[in-house]
């Protein structure tokens, strides 16, 4: 669904991705982990088309460069970590600026438009929320808002920027349930970057690690959680173990502590 | 001047109008002169309040007003030279249309241009916004120089240059009206037709774009179309001030900010704010009119400051 070939980005000075290949299966969920810097919401923003990189990007077989603006929004649904919300603005006009790439230049939206985007609004239990203005909605809500507006695109490709980093944990796993639960209803191909690794593991198939602008290690969660590789991308005692279901879970040793005491 | 006079008198230019019987200077006064005068009026007044609020939701920026990137200097400029050459007053409005044109197209591929040098890919979509407003200010301190300069080293016509300048409707008359409708019409079609993808873009541009807009050709052709309507009216009516960002900011704190209500009320209102002032302008002081601009700021700062407040004073209470 998505190929990414022999990807380069600099920053002035500052490599932010170096020869990154990655290729994102359809109807799979694919996510981005490293540390701080790796490159992973570059990698995002250059699929999504805000920043142009050499390199090569297909977009469903096609070359994303020769992508118009319209039929990109129609492909890739995109969901920014820090998304702008016009604080007067009613959770129903939020959505329904996701039907853009469905309207024509001058178009306003149609009765057909607002059934679909009450439509979503009701699948992710923000019903309530139609009327409301965002200035009103607490972190849960607005995050739900976000993937809604995002789902309101009909695209089938979501990209996900650390989609739950202002949740609690309980709202994490919720929130990562949703997106799970509609990549299965939807058939959407989810590529998302995700801060907590335990959480990656849990939730997608695949898991690409990200260290320096370049892919550590690229394979399903069993592949990539490993004591060793996670230690050195990210500089610090990281050890995986397997709870009594089968699943990962990523902890922290803490080394200078212990050889303090050695 | 009567009521019915008044009446008889726009009556009886209607098609089948009912007999009336109005003394020939009264109907004169008030078909060549008045009516011209409001008409006028009620144009520059949308434009310069519809062109302030598509500025302010196309560059994100609530202090950006239709003279921002130098159609004021470029129109001044304009005015000046043909006034201190000697050449035909009616080449006035042609001179100031062409110089507040000129002054945002210079201004545009300027601060374009200064952003693509600067190629940062990060950053791009909003150092284009800023690069275009700092190419603004400095478009209109050059051309506000020239004009300056100009102005000086003419004493002679001072005066009429800074009358000019200060902006108002006297001398209205219906082939300005009929000058500047084309462009009043294309520029308020063009930017009501922009109403909602000016909504998209208040969750700024960098998202509009993963929306699918174009955000790069949105702001040109709002851009294009605000400049059109402002510099029709500041060819007619000098440099007014004020209009431009107090009405669409008043429409927001009353009518809240989406352009779908913003856009089409701020032409409504700015016209309606622009007959009134300049009936005040007509009548404070009995021998002479007062500049425009001066009633537009004296009246409306303090009205915007009272809705800013009781605006405020709501939400608070909520």
């Amino acid at each position: 669904m998505i190929s990414v070939d022999g990807l380069r980005v600099r920053f002035g000075a500052t490599v932010a991705l170096d020869d990154v290949s990655i290729s994102v299966p359809a109807g799979g969920w694919t996510a981005l982990i490293g540390p701080n810097g790796a490159g992973k919401t570059t990698l995002l923003r250059s699929v999504a088309g805000m920043i142009r990189p050499a390199g090569d990007i297909r977009i469903a077989d096609r070359p994303a460069g020769g992508l118009r603006h319209r039929q990109r929004a129609r492909l890739i649904a995109y969901v920014p970590q820090h998304p702008q919300l016009p604080p007067e603005m009613t959770g129903l006009d939020y959505v329904l600026l996701g039907r853009t790439p469905h309207l024509g230049y001058f178009a306003v939206e149609s009765d057909a438009d607002r059934r679909i985007c009450l439509d979503l609004l009701d699948r992710l239990e923000l019903a309530d929320m139609a009327g409301r203005r965002l200035a009103t909605m607490s972190g849960g809500e607005v995050q739900r808002l976000v993937l809604t507006r995002a789902l309101a695109q009909d695209a089938p490709i979501l990209l996900l920027d650390e989609p739950t980093s202002a949740l609690d944990l309980g709202r994490r796993v919720d929130a990562l349930e949703l997106i799970d639960e509609l990549r299965r209803e939807r058939s959407l191909t989810v590529l998302s970057a995700i801060h907590d690794l335990t959480l990656a593991g849990q939730f997608a198939d695949r898991l690409v690690l990200l260290r320096q602008g370049r892919v550590a290690a690229d394979g399903p969660p069993t592949q990539v959680l490993r004591d060793d590789l996670l230690s050195e991308a990210f500089g610090a005692g990281i050890g995986v173990i397997k709870m009594a279901d089968g699943q990962l879970a990523v902890i922290s040793h803490r080394q200078r502590h212990r050889a303090g005491q050695a | 001047m009567p009521l019915s006079a008044i009446a008889g008198s726009l009556a009886a230019h209607l098609p089948w109008h009912p007999a009336v019987a109005v003394p020939a200077i009264d109907s004169a006064i008030i078909w060549q002169i008045r009516l011209p005068r409001v008409v006028l009026g009620a144009l520059v007044g949308s434009m310069l309040a519809g062109g302030g609020a598509a500025y302010q939701g196309v560059f994100r920026n609530p202090l950006a007003d239709p003279y921002l990137l130098g159609v004021a200097a470029g129109a001044g400029l304009g005015a000046t030279a043909v006034i201190i050459s000697g050449a035909s007053p009616a080449l006035l409005p042609v001179a100031a249309f062409g110089g507040a044109a000129g002054a945002v197209a210079l201004t545009y591929s300027l601060g374009t241009g200064a952003g693509r040098a600067g190629e940062d890919p990060g950053q791009r979509d909003t150092s284009g916004t800023a690069s275009i407003l700092l190419a603004g200010v400095a478009v209109a301190a050059l051309l506000t120089a020239a004009q300056t300069y100009l102005q000086q080293s003419h004493a002679q016509t001072l005066q009429s240059i800074y009358s000019w300048i200060l902006g108002g409707l006297s001398g209205a008359t219906w082939s300005q009206v009929w000058l500047i409708i084309p462009y009043v019409l294309l520029s308020a079609v063009t930017l009501l037709a922009h109403r909602r993808l000016l909504d998209v873009l208040r969750v700024g541009e960098t998202e509009a774009g993963t929306l699918g807009v174009n955000v790069a050709r949105l702001r040109l052709v709002v851009v294009i179309a605000a400049t059109l309507g402002a510099a029709a009216a500041v060819s007619v009516s000098g440099l007014i001030g004020f209009v431009g960002i107090i009405v669409p900011h008043v429409i927001r704190l009353i009518a809240g900010p989406s352009y779908r209500v913003v856009l089409p009320v701020s032409m409504i209102g700015g016209a309606a704010f622009l007959v009134l002032a300049d009936i005040a302008a007509r009548t404070v002081q009995a021998d002479t009119e007062v500049p425009i601009g001066v009633i537009t700021a004296a009246v409306g700062a303090p009205f915007f400051l009272f809705v800013l407040r009781s605006r405020r004073a709501r939400m608070d209470a909520s």
